[in-house]
């Protein structure tokens, strides 16, 4: 087994280059190494310019996705041995801009994530001298895949149509929409259908499926996003069949 | 004296940011792609199915003239190859269908999801029934 193994880095400086390049690097080869782990080493020991974000190292802070040959990885959890011998090669997130290096420019996502009202709305919130909003198992496993998101936009850089289309919201917006409509504490979800039933939302997706598979929490996105689209569209034939029904 | 205070104006997409164009072959980099494009062409050809049935109807109905006329023209080998191609994505559009209706009906039974192979499944079973009864009907001679 050999003790290096080679990490080919996407590196981009704003400052002084008018597209990314490669960058090799020759890091230790430790089979309980992750991806994270060598960015770590070039970054104190060979280059201290490398720039990405990370903050937790244990899958649940979603900072460090990136592309590992060419595939969306959290890099804390894509071991080197499953690599190894040959050479890895770290991207920035494909579909979203890059500042430097590895970072990308996450305004978008927090802009399209914050349309979706991701919390829960209330009529009229009840007063804390009457205690929580109690839930049983069976309501809370209604929604509590789609809770399990890290907001780490793996998806998004496998989502084709979040490339050709940048107004699309996603899949991730889009899931977290649905795990406040599927929460029995919620009544909001008046609120968010005319944001989720739009051209640019839940009917921009083509069912392509990459959300899904990327997912390192298995939220099943494209799941959310398809559910969606019978809710909407059962909406639509009552609104025909009933116009009189309540709004 | 100029106002050392003027603040650098937000931008929100920042001109130095490097954007990637989406190549044109994008569908051609990944398997899992293709697969997809491969599935959403695969639309045109169940479109010809349903115009092609739609002529045998109405030739059928002009009297057997017609008819005769129709079954010729299917003979034609260039009919005959479209035929076959159309058939295979019809098959692969099928298959591709009726495993992401599991995917996207979350069915609830008693407060458990009910798994998907229970949902894909009977459309199969549905398919392959009236498959085997249309091949009966046409082939009992």
């Amino acid at each position: 087994m050999a003790d290096t193994i080679k990490l080919e880095v996407s590196r981009y400086s704003p400052e002084t280059d008018a597209a990314p390049h490669f960058q090799s690097f020759e890091v230790p080869f430790r089979k309980d190494w992750v991806v994270l782990d060598a960015l770590n080493y070039i970054k104190d020991k060979q280059d201290g310019s490398l720039t990405y974000r990370w903050s937790c190292r244990m899958g649940i802070c979603g900072s460090c996705g990136m592309l590992v040959n060419g595939e969306p990885k959290l890099t804390c959890a894509t071991f080197l041995a499953d690599y190894a011998p040959q050479p890895i090669r770290v991207e920035p997130l494909r579909n979203f801009p890059v500042i430097r290096d590895l970072v990308i420019a996450m305004n978008d996502f927090m802009r399209k994530l914050q349309k979706m009202k991701p919390w829960l709305i209330r009529k009229e919130e009840k007063p804390v001298s009457e205690g929580e909003y109690l839930q049983t198992p069976e309501q809370l496993e209604a929604f509590k895949q789609y809770s399990m998101c890290i907001n780490c936009m793996l998806c998004y850089a496998a989502c084709p149509v979040y490339g050709l289309d940048p107004l699309f919201s996603g899949p991730a917006a889009i899931a977290l929409a649905q795990r406040y409509n599927l929460d029995s504490r919620d009544q909001g979800a008046k609120d968010r259908f005319p944001v989720l039933s739009q051209h640019d939302a839940i009917w921009g997706c083509t069912f392509v499926g990459e959300c899904t598979r990327v997912c390192p929490k298995h939220v099943d996105p494209a799941g959310a996003i398809q559910q969606y689209k019978l809710t909407a569209a059962l909406d639509w034939v009552k609104s025909v069949v009933m116009p009189w029904g309540g709004k | 004296m100029k106002s050392a205070a003027t603040p650098t104006p937000y931008t929100l997409n920042h001109p130095r940011w490097y954007r990637k164009r989406v190549s044109t072959y994008w569908w051609l980099q990944r398997w899992e792609y293709l697969r997809f494009v491969l599935r959403e062409i695969s639309s045109v050809f169940i479109a010809w199915f349903v115009v092609l049935t739609l002529l045998q109807i109405y030739s059928a109905s002009r009297g057997p003239n017609a008819y005769g006329d129709f079954l010729e023209f299917l003979k034609n080998p260039f009919v005959v190859a479209l035929n076959i191609i159309s058939f295979f994505f019809v098959v692969y559009h099928s298959i591709t269908w009726f495993n992401l209706s599991a995917r996207a009906m979350s069915i609830r039974v008693g407060g458990k999801k009910v798994p998907g192979f229970l949902i894909s499944g009977p459309n199969f079973v549905a398919w392959f029934v009236i498959s085997g009864v249309i091949a009966w009907l046409l082939l009992r001679s």
